[in-house]
């Protein structure tokens, strides 16, 4: 009895067998067994739908003003819940702006994050391929960008060319390379002595193609798994910047605008600067479960560990 | 060890160098600097008397070693704005920002130490996923942010603590805290990963083999040993807290250099901006450099090559 259904369960972990699916089914039966990567690919699916079809569920006009509802505190204060989340020093529905600001998080948090892979993986690839005086002259120049601070950095640069969305886009990705060379280089001076690389040599392919074949695609996880840290660095960032009216203005509507917006009145509308930074925090969570799960999953020298 | 430090040393000033070109080509980024502090009113001739005044009548080239020159013996130039020294105006603000930073750290330290070394030693627990979900949330968390919450608790509602300024000793409690959450977040995590790492090392178990109290075991074999990597990651971590004292001394109106800097990008008094950018990139490295230092000293290990 006991071995039949020992035997049976086993036909039945044969039947689960990641192998014998499709490749997007292998992941979800991955991603369903991981609590983390459930957690952070929810909201991480639920933010990005927000973003791209937000004016479909939002309750009211982000930019609506009404001179008479300022100020409403949130919640069934009305009779109906009008204002769910309140509404601000013009009127304006808190929750619709909320819905409306992921859009820029998204868009800022994605675009400067490929910018800045994109810039990143290059880097640490030629550094660390071509080797010598080359990569320590790039490193060197690594070196001297971390130590300063990532948001100083930012800060001090759209201080001075200005900002705007696209502007600061822009300057997020080409700064936020900096973190992904040096760890892309390092992984690829592991690769490079491995032995399908002298392999690959040894069959006559010529240097570019052992870079782009052999050795790149070797080095992309860890860069996935980076980049996925980074969308939540570069969403922290954007906030932090619009907030101290460095990055968006207004009237785009923003989670660090919104706490800007707070601030001003922090003495009397608490909900004005709860609720956009809470949309802020959930959503950089999902991003850093994502990236916990991901980590697991790609990175197998840290599988297993922390 | 000589050759160690030397060698060290050199790449602190290669280092250095590098910090020098970018912070003086950023300030450069947006063109002509004349022209963003110069009068509407101004004529031509009386821009290009500025100019000259300031010395950007010459080639970039010259321009820089004008700087570096100049910086080396401690004068970044002019404030456009205060019209004294922009080293003066950073040195009255610097030990704001140190003390913010000093007190953050050692409350990221306090929180971080025990609270990863529990983590690690109750792995897989509910406990070790409290702690651990705790850290994810600090993490994810703007500083900022928890600084405008502990504002509206402690301030508005609970009338306790001072919302800005440094008039009084307890103003520093809600900056250093806010700083300090955010960083024990960050740290305990390498704690907990650091002292993971150790505890299945086979010295660990030959202690406990020996029959040495698991205390013991924890503390004199395990932490020691962890602390190593832990330390590396707080140095490496104050450049968040150093970036994070920008935006917080801002929430709390804190008279920090962070503050300064973001008060002289909004007039664009680009020599302060200047100065501050390379005094941070220098706490940051001289920081870490003193780290590497200690690092030597916490592993007899590792021979200085």
């Amino acid at each position: 009895m006991d071995a039949q259904h020992s035997n049976q369960s086993r036909v039945g972990q044969i039947a689960d067998m990641p192998a014998r699916r499709s490749a997007p089914l292998r992941l979800l039966a991955i991603l369903l067994k991981s609590p983390v990567g459930m957690a952070g690919s929810l909201i991480v699916t639920t933010i990005v739908l927000l973003a791209f079809f937000g004016p479909l569920v939002s309750p009211k006009d982000p930019h609506g003003r009404n001179l008479r509802a300022r100020f409403e505190a949130p919640g069934y204060s009305d009779g109906q819940f009008t204002y769910s989340l309140g509404s601000d020093q013009l009127g304006r529905d808190i929750l619709s702006r909320i819905i409306a600001g992921s859009r820029v998080s998204v868009l800022v948090g994605v675009v400067s994050v490929l910018i800045s892979g994109t810039i990143g993986v290059i880097y640490g690839l030629i550094s660390g391929f071509v080797g010598g005086i080359v990569d320590s002259v790039l490193m060197r120049i690594v070196d001297g960008l971390l130590a300063i601070p990532f948001i100083i950095l930012v800060i001090a640069i759209s201080g001075v060319v200005g900002a705007g969305l696209s502007t600061l886009i822009l300057i997020l990705g080409f700064t936020g390379w900096i973190t992904y060379a040096r760890v892309i280089r390092g992984e690829v001076l592991k690769v490079r002595e491995m032995e399908y690389v002298i392999a690959a040599y040894a069959l006559g392919q010529n240097r570019l193609k052992v870079m782009l074949l052999h050795i790149l695609p070797n080095v992309i996880s860890s860069a996935i798994v980076l980049a996925a840290v980074q969308v939540g660095v570069t969403i922290l960032a954007e906030s932090s910047l619009s907030f101290l009216g460095l990055g968006v203005k207004p009237p785009t509507v923003t989670w660090g605008l919104m706490l800007s917006d707070g601030r001003q009145y922090i003495n009397s509308a608490w909900w004005m600067t709860a609720f956009p930074g809470i949309a802020i925090t959930v959503t950089v969570l999902g991003v850093v479960f994502l990236g916990d799960w991901l980590r697991d999953l790609l990175d197998p020298n840290v599988r297993g560990r922390a | 060890m000589r050759g160690f430090f030397i060698s060290r040393l050199l790449q602190l000033v290669v280092t250095m160098f590098i910090i020098s070109v970018v912070v003086f080509f950023i300030l450069r980024l947006s063109g002509d600097p004349i022209l963003v502090v110069a009068p509407d009113f101004f004529s031509q001739e009386q821009i290009e008397q500025m100019r000259k005044f300031w010395g950007f009548d010459k080639p970039l080239g010259e321009q820089y070693l004008t700087f570096v020159a100049k910086a080396i013996t401690g004068d970044f130039g002019k404030s456009y704005l205060a019209k004294r020294p922009a080293m003066e105006l950073i040195i009255e603000r610097l030990g704001y920002t140190w003390m913010l930073a000093a007190a953050s750290a050692a409350i990221g330290l306090t929180i971080a130490l025990p609270l990863g070394i529990l983590s690690a030693l109750k792995r897989n627990s509910l406990l070790d996923l409290i702690i651990t979900s705790l850290s994810s949330l600090g993490t994810a968390m703007p500083s900022f942010w928890l600084g405008l919450m502990l504002i509206i608790i402690f301030s508005v509602y609970l009338r306790m603590l001072p919302a800005f300024g440094a008039l009084e000793p307890k103003a520093i409690i809600m900056p250093s805290v806010t700083l300090g959450v955010g960083m024990a977040a960050r740290l305990s995590r390498m704690t907990r990963s650091a002292m993971l790492e150790v505890l299945n090392q086979d010295y660990v178990r030959t202690a406990h083999s020996k029959g040495l109290l698991h205390k013991t075991v924890v503390m004199r074999h395990a932490l020691r040993n962890a602390l190593i990597p832990i330390v590396t990651v707080f140095g490496l971590q104050l450049g968040w807290l150093l970036g994070g004292s920008v935006v917080v001394e801002s929430v709390f109106s804190w008279p920090g250099l962070g503050r300064l800097m973001i008060d002289s990008i909004s007039v664009r008094d680009n020599t302060v901006v200047q100065a501050g950018l390379l005094f941070f990139a220098l706490s940051f490295i001289l920081i870490n450099y003193v780290i590497d230092v200690l690092y030597i000293m916490l592993d007899p290990r590792i021979k200085f090559q």
